[in-house]
């Protein structure tokens, strides 16, 4: 039986699911105390042992049906995704060690081309494969911390509430009399980040460095959640959560169904507030939205999440690239059915955008603006 | 009856040997558990592993933890996590006051020769005042403590990661007084409306279960459980509306909680059978949004059975 339950285990670990040695074990201590030769025994002890989230329950019963009644591969467990191709071009390697080696070689001449203060002002849509890995390390230093806000958690501060734990501790070095008052206050915290980054085919030529900037904000530390929208949502922040980048994208390529697809932008804000959004997620962390604003979808249904994402953020950031083309309007439908929404309207088009965009996140420019502190 | 001593977790209400009477003895106590939720709870019990319940908000994790308090005659102890929630909170804090007396007395008497006994004194389990979780460990009884740790994904990753010590071992160190360690684990229900999610390494030491909608006829059935004012014909009208709502895309889908509000809101106003006008004097207690209510009523007709699918 155990043995089978290794089995098992493995193969639920190549569906995705993280059934490591402690749960396979977990799984057969549970079969122990049920009736093995009934399948709904089998079956809800390993999905109670094994399983840890919704998301683990479909690729389970399908291992489940494949590997205990015999019907193995009928169906691929998960079929791969379409792919990310990381392409020469937009490899996050260093622009190579060689190039130091190389003695004046063409490429180091290429990279004095494009000096930091140039890249950093032109538009993403333009940059050669170097720069695409000059701004990578760019995009590392970039910090997205949110906004403060008063958390429930306290601290010693000079004045504030007052503090008995540490008034006592300091009285018994005053024979028992608290002769120095000590107080605390709430701390205060950074507000959760969440980017929703439209991947849809108008959004090519700069999704990859936006999902970049994703995969900086997710790796900082800081409470920053990513969701990737194309024909549906998608959220990217545990594929992102892992340091290497290149692992992460395909990791975050193998989720995302539809890369380049068509987008209806209310649907899936619609699926974001519904299903994160209004459970907690939105509630008072700064949304910033990277898209240009053309959804195929129903507008109406567009202003209408944006008005409910309004109600529960603490402020609501627009990023669109193309509000940098000289007298850029927001004619997309989409993009004027949102706008009366937006707090900030942002064009990140190029790094110097992307800056701005890091300041308002942190609500120093914002507060000053809105005055909505 | 195995005499294994390192047994000391778990615990099974009387009769019960297996799942399904599990179930049977939770229908008992008025909740009716399908069959993966009970099997759930009855290897919980059994292996005395804490249970991670998961689902939306009303579909009865909360009552878990309650029925499970009843069933086995122990007491509930629950610790409501929020944003913020610290160990002084959860487990325990020094009763201050009580502390700055026993210094005042100890000078009073002029103790000087024994002050250094005093002082130790002072971080002595009397002074200590326990907060949930510490009472959970220290409970006594023949059966341990429902412990309730609801709604954990309010609670931020520093205490997460305390809970993290005390699901592993049932055991809290005081550093002033040592470790402190329970007889016999609590029953350790977490549930989580998964607002954020929870770290993995948490839900690892766990069984989990995620609790979903009750179908139509299981719904009726809990309608009738609880609800024993309703008529058969009214529970199952509410049941069904309810049902469609639920496929109705609103913003927050009612949750049994609600059709349970519901239903004892329309008994209480005498309803023998749903129509349209009662509707849309109840529907606040089913529907909480604006703009749901709208899209409810705008439906109001459909939800009645016979009106055709929603």
């Amino acid at each position: 039986m155990l043995e089978a339950a290794v089995a098992f285990g493995r193969l639920l670990c190549r569906a995705g699911l993280a059934a490591g040695t402690d749960r396979v074990v977990e799984f057969a201590r549970a079969l122990e105390e049920l009736d093995v030769t009934r399948r709904e025994d089998m079956y809800w002890a390993g999905r109670v042992t094994l399983c840890s989230r919704p998301e683990d329950l479909e690729p389970y019963d399908r291992a489940f049906e494949a590997f205990w009644e015999g019907r193995e591969r009928a169906r691929p467990l998960r079929q791969p995704k379409m792919r990310l191709e990381v392409s020469v071009e937009d490899s996050v390697q260093p622009p190579k060690k060689s190039v130091e080696k190389d003695p004046a070689g063409e490429e180091a001449v290429r990279l004095r081309y494009s000096p930091v203060d140039v890249l950093r002002a032109k538009d993403f849509a333009l940059y050669t494969a170097e720069e695409f890995a000059e701004l990578h390390k760019l995009l590392a230093d970039l910090s997205f911390s949110g906004a403060l806000r008063r958390s429930r958690r306290l601290e010693p501060a000079p004045r504030g509430r007052h503090d008995p734990r540490r008034t006592l501790r300091g009285a018994l070095r005053t024979g028992g009399e608290p002769l120095r008052h000590r107080f605390r206050k709430a701390r205060r915290r950074p507000r959760r980040v969440v980017f929703l980054c439209d991947i849809s085919g108008s959004m090519s030529s700069y999704s990859r460095v936006l999902l970049r900037l994703l995969h900086a904000g997710v790796v900082s530390g800081e409470p920053v959640e990513a969701f990737v929208m194309g024909t549906r949502l998608t959220r990217v922040t545990r594929e992102l959560a892992s340091r290497d980048p290149d692992r992460a994208f395909g990791e975050a390529a193998g989720t995302v169904r539809d890369w380049s697809g068509g987008t209806r932008l209310g649907d899936t804000i619609k699926e974001f507030v519904d299903r994160w959004g209004q459970r907690g997620m939105a509630r008072g962390a700064v949304v910033v939205i990277l898209s240009d604003g053309w959804d195929r979808g129903d507008v109406a249904v567009l202003a209408e999440q944006m008005r409910r994402i309004k109600r529960l953020a603490h402020r609501v950031i627009w990023v669109n690239p193309l509000k940098a083309a000289p007298g850029y309007q927001p004619l997309a439908k989409g993009m004027a059915a949102a706008l009366p929404y937006v707090d900030v309207f942002l064009s990140g088009h190029n790094f110097e955008s992307l800056e701005e965009l890091a300041v308002t996140v942190a609500g120093a420019v914002g507060d000053r603006q809105g005055g909505a502190g | 009856m195995t005499g294994a001593t390192e047994e000391r977790r778990g615990a099974l209400p009387s009769g019960v040997s297996r799942s399904q009477d599990l179930r049977k003895k939770l229908r008992e106590e008025s909740y009716l558990a399908g069959a993966g939720l009970s099997t759930a709870i009855f290897l919980a019990l059994k292996l005395g592993r804490p249970l991670f319940l998961e689902g939306e908000a009303g579909v009865g994790k909360t009552e878990v933890a309650k029925v499970l308090s009843r069933m086995l005659e122990t007491p509930l102890i629950r610790l409501q996590c929020y944003e913020g929630i610290d160990v002084y909170q959860a487990v325990y804090e020094w009763d201050y006051p009580r502390q700055l007396l026993h210094i005042r007395t100890a000078e009073a008497f002029g103790a000087d020769a024994d002050r250094k006994r005093f002082e130790d004194e002072l971080y002595t389990r009397r002074f200590l005042v326990s907060r949930p979780l510490l009472q959970a460990l220290e409970h006594e009884g023949p059966m341990p403590p429902v412990l309730l740790i609801d709604e954990v994904d309010r609670a931020d990753d520093e205490f997460e990661a305390f809970l993290l010590e005390i699901l592993s071992d049932f055991a809290i160190t005081v550093p002033e007084l040592g470790t402190i360690e329970a007889a016999r684990p609590p029953i350790a229900i977490i549930t989580s409306n998964r607002t954020r999610e929870v770290h993995d390494a948490l839900k690892r030491r766990c069984l989990y279960f995620y609790i979903d909608h009750p179908d139509l006829e299981r719904e009726v059935e809990i309608v009738r459980l609880r609800v024993p004012g309703a008529d058969e014909r009214l529970a199952r009208q509410v049941a069904e509306a309810v049902q469609r709502l639920r496929e109705m895309d609103l913003y927050k889908p009612p949750g049994v909680a609600e059709t349970l509000d519901w239903t004892e809101a329309l008994v209480a106003l005498g309803a023998k059978e749903l129509d349209e006008r009662l509707i849309e004097a109840t529907l606040g207690s089913v529907v909480k949004y604006r703009e749901d209510q709208q899209r409810a009523l705008g439906a109001a007709l459909s939800l009645l059975s016979g009106g055709g699918g929603a």
